[in-house]
């Protein structure tokens, strides 16, 4: 598997080679990107801050908990980006590879799902008049 | 014992510095170390939750950290 943390843009395309595998009939991935608005006010950009080393091992975690409930997956790439982002770019991108598609789709929503539960990684809005950690408060 | 507390996100930025160090009993739990930074960041309670990660895994309220632990604030993540 291949679980990264980067401040340097993914290229969705490189983490789609990641789960090439001769045995796969199909490949699913998820990719997030910076959208401009937030709960109805405008977003200008978005800054992520990691942890990284814990970020890593949780990524590890879900991986591992995909392969238990999905035996057949063939391979996994995670990277989620960090550091400042704007509107459009991509903050994450989840691929696996699987022998036939119904457990492609399934294996990649629980990681994306399960990865924004557990995993690290903090996201602040910037908005035009101010800023806000998601989820920090109630 | 002396505990170095690393923050993150929010935890940060309302402490003021990325890390915090914290004197604390020698079996002291991550409960009773919860439980003194509130006191002493009485805005910690107004988040939605915060846990504590050691040696990089969450950990539950009844385990007791040790001096070398890498100890970890953590509020709510927002990754994805």
């Amino acid at each position: 598997m291949h679980l990264e943390i980067t401040d340097q843009p993914i290229a969705v395309a490189a983490v789609l080679a990641r789960v090439e595998d001769a045995g796969a009939g199909a490949v699913n991935a998820f990719v997030g990107t910076v959208r401009n608005q937030s709960t109805g006010r405008r977003v200008v950009r978005l800054h992520y801050e990691s942890y990284d080393s814990m970020a890593l091992r949780q990524l590890q975690h879900v991986a591992e908990q995909a392969q238990t409930h999905w035996p057949m997956l063939c391979q996994i790439a995670v990277v989620h980006r960090k550091g400042t982002l704007e509107i459009g770019d991509v903050a994450v991108v989840v691929a696996v590879s699987t022998p036939h598609r119904a457990e492609s789709f399934a294996a990649c929503q629980f990681i994306i799902d399960t990865l924004k539960q557990v995993v690290t990684i903090w996201k602040k809005e910037e908005y035009e008049d101010g800023t806000v950690w998601v989820t920090a408060h109630p | 014992m002396k505990l170095k507390v690393a923050l993150f996100g929010i935890t940060r930025e309302i402490v003021g510095q990325p890390t915090l160090e914290v004197v604390a009993a020698d079996s002291e739990s991550v409960a009773g170390l919860m439980a003194h930074l509130r006191a002493q960041y009485p805005v910690l309670g107004e988040l939605t939750s915060f846990a504590v990660a050691v040696n990089n895994e969450y950990a539950g309220p009844e385990q007791q950290l040790l001096e070398h632990d890498e100890i970890a604030l953590i509020p709510p993540v927002s990754g994805g």
